[in-house]
This record gives C-alpha cells, sequence and structure tokens, in this order.
C-alpha cells in the first residue's frame, strides 16, 4: 500500500512545490560513503557533513544536510543528502582491536555500528527516496550486503546511481561493478581525489530531478 | 530436545536443510525470528529457497539488535544472484510493484554464524565456506 501511495503522490509531484528528495549514500563500511558526501556539501554548501576516518564504521549515525542545490547544464535539483552508515550483517569488536583500539573502545564502537546499521535499515525503509550506491571497486562486487541491499532498493523501485569509488587505486576494477549489475549506471569515481564528479552531478540531476 | 542441545558444540556444527515449504507458511517476523534463533545456537541454515528482499532488510535489523560481542557478532548470508526475478514479475507486478519485495528469490541461501563460516569462494554456480567449531 506505501509503494502504491507513493505512486500516486508521484503523479502530482509536478504540481505545487514539492519537498526535496532525501537521497541516501549507502554502501558497505569503508567504501568511501563519507568522502562522497564531503565532497558534494563542500561542492555546493560550503561545508562538509561529517568526520571520515580509515577504521570501518566511522559514521555511526545518519547525517543529513539539507536543501542542497545542484545544478548542471542548466538543470537543477535541490536535494537533502544523508550519509548512512555502512551496513554489513555482522559486527566484532575483535576487527577494531586488531586495528589498534583498545578493548573498551572497541566494544564502544561496535555498539554504536549495530546501532548505526539498525536505523541505516530504517531510513532506507521508510524514509530515502533515492540512493547513491558506493562500492570499494578494489572489492568483489558480488558480496552479499551489495546484492541484498540493492535487492531492496530495487524492489522499492527507487532510483539509484552505483558508484565504482577507489578508482584512484592500482588495483580498482570499476567494469566488475558495471558488468555485476547492469541493470545501473555505474559510475567510476574516485570521492578522495574528486575525479568524475561532474559525471555525478548530471546522474544526480537526471535520475533525482522532478 | 532444543537447538542448542542438538548442536554438538564439541564435535561439529549442526546444518539445517529446509525446504522452501517450512518457512513459506510463516509471516516476516517469525520467519526471522526463526532463522536468527537457529543461527544464534550455532546451527548453519540452508534454505531451498531465499529471502525477499524485506525479508533481507528486517534480518539485517533484527541481527543487529541481537548481537552481544559475547557470543553472537552477527550472520554470515551468502546466496547466488538471483537471475530469474523479471520473468516472475507480470505486468501488474511490475507496475503496482506489490510482489518483487515480498517474494523470496528462487536462489538456495546459506546463513550461518559470522564468528563460525567463512565464505571461501562464490560464483553463480558454487558457494564454496569453511565452518570453523568452537
Amino acid at each position: 500500500m506505501q509503494n502504491v501511495r507513493k505512486k500516486v503522490s508521484s503523479l502530482f509531484d509536478g504540481f505545487g512545490d514539492s519537498e526535496p528528495k532525501r537521497i541516501g549514500i549507502y554502501g558497505p563500511p569503508n567504501s568511501g560513503k563519507s568522502t562522497l558526501a564531503n565532497r558534494i556539501c563542500k561542492d555546493w554548501t560550503g561545508e562538509s557533513l561529517g568526520a571520515e576516518g580509515p577504521v570501518p564504521h566511522e559514521t555511526r549515525r545518519a547525517k543529513k544536510r539539507e536543501n542542497v542545490t545542484i545544478e548542471h547544464e542548466g538543470t537543477e535539483v535541490t536535494i537533502d543528502i544523508v550519509d548512512t552508515p555502512g551496513v554489513a550483517t555482522e559486527v566484532d569488536d575483535k576487527d577494531f582491536v586488531e586495528r589498534g583500539m583498545d578493548e573498551d573502545a572497541a566494544k564502544r564502537r561496535s555498539r554504536e555500528a549495530t546501532e548505526g546499521i539498525a536505523e541505516a535499515m530504517q531510513w532506507l525503509r521508510e524514509d530515502i527516496d533515492g540512493v547513491i550506491y558506493m562500492m570499494d571497486s578494489t572489492q568483489d562486487p558480488f558480496m552479499q550486503v551489495n546484492t541484498m541491499l540493492l535487492g531492496i532498493i530495487e524492489s522499492h523501485d527507487m532510483p539509484a546511481i552505483v558508484l565504482a569509488n577507489k578508482v584512484d587505486l592500482e588495483e580498482s576494477d570499476s567494469q566488475r561493478i558495471a558488468d555485476a549489475f547492469p541493470q545501473h549506471v555505474t559510475l567510476p569515481v574516485s570521492a578522495k581525489e574528486g575525479n568524475n564528479m561532474d559525471d555525478i552531478y548530471k546522474q544526480i540531476a537526471n535520475k533525482f530531478g522532478d | 530436545m532444543n537447538d542448542k542441545e542438538n548442536t554438538d558444540e564439541e564435535n561439529g556444527i549442526r546444518i539445517d536443510l529446509m525446504r522452501e515449504s517450512q518457512l513459506s507458511g510463516m509471516g516476516r517476523t517469525e520467519k526471522v525470528r526463526y532463522i536468527i534463533d537457529k543461527v544464534k545456537s550455532g546451527c548453519v541454515v540452508v534454505l531451498e529457497s531465499g529471502l525477499s528482499p524485506d525479508d533481507h532488510a528486517l534480518l539485517i535489523e533484527k541481527t543487529m539488535s541481537e548481537i552481544d560481542q559475547e557470543d553472537f557478532t552477527g550472520v554470515d548470508i551468502e546466496s547466488y544472484p538471483d537471475g530469474s526475478k523479471d520473468e516472475d514479475r507480470g505486468f501488474l507486478g511490475r507496475v503496482l510493484n506489490r510482489n518483487e519485495s515480498k517474494t523470496p528469490s528462487k536462489n538456495l541461501t546459506v546463513i550461518g554464524p559470522a564468528n563460525r563460516m567463512e565464505t571461501l569462494h562464490k560464483d553463480e554456480k558454487q558457494i564454496s565456506a569453511i565452518l570453523n567449531p568452537r
């Protein structure tokens, strides 16, 4: 019923002032979601959104920046950007200890990470209108969390852009991601270096504009 | 005998192969609860028919709420990519989008405790995993 309601309401999107669409940046931990969110926010608002870091689960609460207006070749779209915690099906504090954290900090990070993942799933289920899906192009694209999340996104007919991130690294293979998910537009990108951002903004304007 | 007693933690790992009919009569919450309870007891569950996208979403949420770091660090789940969805969706299903999120995939799915299961290899023909006794 919720989907039918969404479809009916979308028929009237062209009438009156519509709310900015909420675009979630999703993906597994350490795929570069916060780096991308910060780059987009800096490019269009002058301010970043949140901390980035090399240890997985740096983002443990969804962060939102409202009314980010993106313009590409005369097309303008205003969206809310939601940077979400990386989604995983397991969280083990031993992984954080191995990265140099003390046990208490590792346990705290684990607890916050599990809460953050559950929150990310609730956002996806209830509050997100479109998705920028980040994958690390040095990793296997068929990891289960990718197929699960893209399956959820597709089943709810949400518009999505897939980004093959970290193409600045030698072991990157963005074509493997494009081949794995041919039903989606896949863009090679380095959120860290900021390359191909124009292509991303073009896709955001096309996919998430009214 | 309950699942905990059935799982011989000293000598091996219990693997339950489940027919589609075993889960098809359950609601989503009941189904996910059933799977998580089995996995938390140390059991590896092999589903003849996979989970729907909405089942997956609930499985992730429930798993996160159950992680305790002492005995249960989450689930490891693997299934084949589902190539049959488009043919199975009728015209109305596509338009109203009412089947996709609730319909289980047709693919074999393996779910086990993350701290005891490690996927070695996965492609469209085969999933290889190693199971570690405690």
